[in-house]
């Protein structure tokens, strides 16, 4: 009887495997290292083109001409190498994964640290630096230690203004930064089923921020049903008893909105203890809630009504977008004084796009809280979309309202 | 593989966006990653470094897969990282370019020296000798080849 992992990777907990890698997508900060170290392996070749994906999410469009140049040249290499290619714009790494290409089963690796969320698909999912991600390039393969997994265990459904992310920041909280190293967390549980695949993005998005390996939820009838909108026909997976070394429980309505205080992410309070913190900047976006069921939440909040401080929304991919733009969704947005970005990463990683100033506060509804993360002498608060979208009303940290 | 160094301590939770900030990481140029390494931290850290050996606290590299917080680490001269536990990108990242890590619960004396043998699985540190786990066999051979570029490199 297996866990999620060792029935993909074919092997128990502890033991070390060569597997050949499903799908392996790198971006265009990971890459440039990655070709760089894939042409010293003196290779010339790609083990096969149709597996690897390169994704321009980091810094797009380019901040300056020394980007500029250096994504000219991984451009030019993607397009002479026929791999899957997506441009600026195109949206984030993570997302465009999630947008049918990750099937269950499947082993998945990106060269970036949430490559962890497509785990959500029932695949084992995880990332690597850019000289493991040359070496698949070129033989196709990777090793793993197959990691003993950690059971989070779901119950009950969301109440009040709750919402997944906020359980996702309460699991960090009560596994620490370091507390599923080198482990696996599965996310089971009757509390599941209600679950959107958004929802599971999200949640599965944060492992690594518990030091996991992986973030993973059983293939379940809500898996088969988004894969079959994107035209993937898939079966569920039954999950079977299996040893875990460590079980952790929550009942669904027991989550309240919290806020991850600077400068780490499993300094976990709730919104209710930070209300009132004026804050410089909110940002929604990113590969944890920039998807479309993120910016439905903000615009309901936000519609017919004006942010009181400057807000910036970057949708996570180009799907997304169109949809927003189509539903009427974006035009909510806007409409409420707030800033668009292009797909991509937006300021997360304090590159370009709404870099923090000295001193100045943020609320984002990202993943990482590091100091000077976002800019030199910025601080970041990390909180769902609701609270984020009831605090740029307010400018200052708010609870949301009970929807 | 032998080494020894100066101890320079660090505290546990060290992220890489510590080691080198985002805002360096958009260059081929790897002299940039040593000159700013740690400079969110300390800005008089990375002088320091040549050839020391960091002994920090637990969950060393964690955040961010950027291996470019690996190579900013071993540019500035650092022999090797000894930790209680290390983040498993940065783990991987580490070994394949060549910087040694050791999993091992090391107390740290400011400047003192630290001798480790990879091979024999020990650190001497303040005239006590502490075993530690090796590394797998794989992390072995693609540390002994020099990292995994020469590892591939090797068998083409």
């Amino acid at each position: 009887m297996s866990t999620l992992s060792e029935r993909i990777l074919g092997s128990p907990a502890g033991t070390y495997v060569d597997r050949k890698v499903d799908r392996a997508y790198a971006h265009d900060g990971t890459g440039v290292l990655t070709l760089e170290a894939w042409k010293s392996m003196d290779a010339g070749r790609l083990s096969d083109s149709t597996r690897i994906s390169l994704l321009f999410d980091h810094i797009v469009p380019a901040n300056n001409s020394t980007t500029a140049t250096l994504q000219h040249e991984l451009r030019e290499f993607a397009k002479n190498s026929f791999l899957h290619f997506s441009d600026i714009g195109g949206g984030i790494c993570h997302q465009l994964m999630s947008e049918g290409v990750v099937l269950p089963g499947e082993v998945v690796v990106g060269a970036d640290s949430h490559s962890c969320t497509p785990g959500a698909f029932g695949a084992f999912a995880t990332g690597v630096g850019a000289t493991d991600m040359a070496a698949i390039w070129l033989t196709g393969e990777t090793w793993f230690r197959v990691p003993e997994s950690i059971n989070i265990h779901l119950s009950g459904s969301f109440t009040g203004a709750a919402e997944p992310k906020d359980l996702a920041l309460t699991y960090v909280s009560r596994l620490g930064m370091d507390g599923a190293t080198y482990c696996a967390l599965e996310f089971t549980g009757e509390g599941t089923a209600a679950l959107s695949m958004d929802d599971r993005l999200t949640l599965c998005n944060l492992a690594v921020e518990t030091g996991a390996k992986a973030g993973m939820f059983y293939a379940d009838d809500v898996t088969v049903d988004y894969l079959k909108a994107l035209g993937q026909a898939v079966r569920p997976q039954v999950a079977e008893p299996c040893n875990y070394v460590q079980d952790i429980t929550f009942d669904l309505a027991d989550i309240v909105p919290v806020v991850a205080v600077p400068p780490r992410v499993d300094t976990v309070k709730p919104v209710a203890s930070l209300a009132e913190l004026p804050l410089d900047q909110v940002f929604v976006g990113t590969c944890t809630n920039g998807r479309y069921a993120d910016l439905v939440r903000f615009s309901r909040i936000v519609r017919k009504k004006k942010v009181a401080v400057r807000t910036i929304v970057v949708p996570a991919s180009r799907m997304v977008l169109e949809k927003a733009i189509r539903t009427g969704v974006l035009a909510d947005i806007v409409e409420a004084g707030c800033t668009l970005g292009s797909p991509g990463c937006g300021p997360c990683l304090g590159a370009h796009m709404g870099v923090l100033g000295e001193g100045e506060v943020c609320l984002s509804t990202a993943n990482r809280n590091f100091k000077n993360r976002m800019g030199v002498g910025g601080e970041i608060y990390l909180s769902s979309v609701a609270t984020a979208a009831a605090s740029a009303l307010a400018g200052e940290i708010t609870e949301p309202e009970v929807p | 593989m032998k080494g020894k160094g100066c101890a320079v301590c660090l505290p546990a939770d060290i992220d890489t966006d510590v080691i080198i900030a985002g805002r360096y990481l958009r260059t081929k140029d790897r002299s940039v990653w040593a000159k700013h390494v740690f400079e969110d931290l300390d800005p008089n850290l990375a002088p320091a470094l040549r050839g020391a050996v960091i002994v920090a606290g637990k969950n060393f590299g964690c955040g961010s897969s950027r291996e470019q917080a690996t190579i900013a680490l071993k540019e500035a001269g650092v022999m090797a990282v000894i930790a209680p536990s290390f983040a498993r990108i940065f783990f991987r990242n580490a070994i394949n370019i060549g910087l040694p890590l050791i999993e091992c619960d090391l107390p740290c004396q400011p400047g003192t020296p630290v001798a480790f043998d990879l091979a024999e699985g020990w650190v001497n540190a303040s005239e006590k000798r502490i075993a530690f786990r090796h590394l797998s066999p794989r992390m072995q051979e693609i540390l002994a080849a020099g990292g995994l570029v020469e590892y591939w490199r090797n068998r083409q």
